[in-house]
């Protein structure tokens, strides 16, 4: 077996030294009402790279991604994101982090009174900074939209949308403010098996184009196969294995192979 | 730790949740006076809130001033003071009925709008896409919506009381003969300056608790679809008893200052 079993407290991934991490998870835990979610989770996200984390429906995915962006406060363990601890930080400090991190969510959240040009233009409003010398917003509005190929939609609002453009428009808001990080909570949940592949293609796309580092929450084998440079298999709240995909694709453990089950 | 009585459960709720509601209003006053100031989303929310509660406003006075007049005419013809009419129906209007049924139509409108808009934001995650995009999620959307009601209340008070006055001028011009200019002359007569001022300041009460319990309900709505429909139905409830209460407490201050 290739792959790497992790024990509970065991710090996550397979050590890299060339590359350095631009987040760090240590011994996450969180639990609601006495429910334990995340059981002492570890993981390392490397520069440049495509981490895919997996596991079942309500074994912590979007708790984990949420604790790394500051939306909810871990129990205990440590979250670091490029040097920075995030329960360290101030409300101001955190806000000019999340500059940086770029957060695709699983329903696209997009701002429903607002038109798709409204969209982008909304985290520019408290980053203007990021824009750089001579670019104007309506610039920066179409570039974003040019990259998921949806510069027609701009004036629409988002119920006038298809789910798999509603989700691309999304992508472009993301995308606004050229984030070094992405974080995609489940890219691909609810949408056709073609429309899922576009948007993983555009995924790849953005992160040649843009140099981002992703971490992707899924449970969709298909996704993972296509974009994973590493997985980690998420179980009962702890990291339970980790390797490339077809290291776990060829795994013989049996909560291995109930993820990659044809 | 749950009880296994009910009364002891649910006061315990009910403490809890004023005490959260005393948080919410506690982080309402500490960034309202902080930069940077949403203008425009407040001018928005103004519209919103004003605006299109004039229709609703004006029509419910109108009507509240035909009925109060219709209702109190023959009690009136019957001890021989109908001509204390115009005074009888200005002093309740301005003093009591207008700013409370304003108040009241605007928690129906204005209070379950907030709870159910914000609602949806929060379980459709476009709240928490705010704050990952580093906006204030409560300054924008709460702040702004609390200080619109807050601002819009008192002006709509003051239409729906003009309205009403109409609604009641008219019923006395066809059924008691009496002129516009009449009807209005002795109105006014009755009024002083400080009749205005307690329901006015009233008002902009009334228009705090509607915005703040809305954007309460609404932010931190739970439990899906089924939350938003909670949450526009609690805010209401919750907004209605909130009206009565500060309703009470300033009829008592005001009582005070006029035994003075």
């Amino acid at each position: 077996m290739n792959y790497k079993m992790i024990t509970e407290k065991e710090i996550s991934t397979v050590e890299n030294p060339i590359k350095e991490a631009v987040i760090i998870i240590k011994d996450l835990c969180k639990s609601f009402s006495g429910n334990h979610v995340l059981n002492g989770f570890n993981m390392k996200l490397y520069k440049g790279e495509n981490l895919v984390v997996m596991g079942k429906s309500g074994s912590g995915k979007s708790v984990m991604i949420k604790c790394l962006v500051g939306l909810m406060h871990p129990d205990s363990g440590s979250v670091e994101i490029m040097g920075k601890e995030i329960e360290d930080l101030s409300h101001e400090e955190l806000d000019e982090l999340r500059s940086d991190i770029g957060f695709l969510f699983q329903g696209s959240a997009l701002y429903d009174s607002m038109t798709v040009r409204e969209n982008l233009e909304f985290p520019l409003r408290r980053h203007r900074d990021r824009m750089q010398d001579g670019e104007t917003t309506k610039e920066l509005v179409l570039e974003a939209l040019k990259n998921v190929g949806l510069e027609h939609t701009i004036d629409l609002m988002p119920a006038e949308l298809s789910g798999g453009m509603q989700r691309r428009v999304a992508l472009a808001r993301t995308l606004i403010l050229k984030p070094k990080i992405i974080l995609y909570d489940e890219p691909t949940s609810g949408l056709d098996p073609i429309t899922a592949k576009e948007i993983i293609e555009l995924m790849r796309s953005i992160q040649k184009v843009y140099k981002t580092s992703s971490l992707i929450i899924t449970h969709d084998v298909d996704c993972a196969r296509v974009i994973a440079d590493r997985m980690i298999l998420l179980v009962d709240g702890i990291n339970y294995a980790e390797g490339s995909f077809s290291e776990l694709d060829n795994s013989n453990d049996p909560k291995i192979e109930a993820f990659f089950k044809k | 730790m749950a009880s296994r009585f009910p009364i002891v459960n649910n006061t315990t709720s009910f403490l809890i949740e004023i005490g959260e509601l005393s948080r919410f209003t506690g982080r309402f006053f500490k960034e309202v006076f902080k930069a940077p100031f949403e203008f425009k989303e407040l001018l928005h929310q103004c519209y919103n809130v004003g605006n299109r509660s004039l229709v609703l406003v004006g029509v419910t006075g109108f009507i509240l001033g035909l009925v109060l007049t219709m209702q109190t005419r023959p009690t009136l013809v019957e001890f021989g003071a109908v001509s204390w009419m115009p005074r009888m129906v200005s002093v309740s209007i301005v003093r009591e009925l207008g700013p409370m049924i304003t108040a009241l139509i605007c928690a129906g409108r204005i209070a379950s709008g907030i709870g159910a808009e914000l609602g949806s934001m929060r379980v459709t995650e476009q709240i928490d896409a705010m704050e990952v995009s580093g906006t204030n999620p409560f300054k924008y959307l709460v702040v702004t919506r609390i200080v619109a009601t807050t601002l819009m209340l008192p002006l709509l008070v003051l239409m729906g009381d003009a309205i009403a006055l109409y609604g009641s001028a008219l019923i006395e011009y066809f059924r008691g003969e009496v002129s516009f200019q009449l009807y209005f002359t002795k109105a006014f007569d009755s009024l002083e300056f400080g009749d205005f001022i307690p329901p006015t300041i009233k008002s902009f009460f009334f228009g705090f608790a509607i915005g703040l319990v809305g954007c309460f309900k609404g932010y931190y709505c739970k439990k899906g679809t089924v939350g938003v429909g909670v949450a526009a139905n609690t805010a209401v409830v919750f907004t209605s008893m909130l009206l009565f209460v500060f309703d009470f407490i300033a009829v008592f201050i005001t009582d005070i200052f006029y035994e003075l």
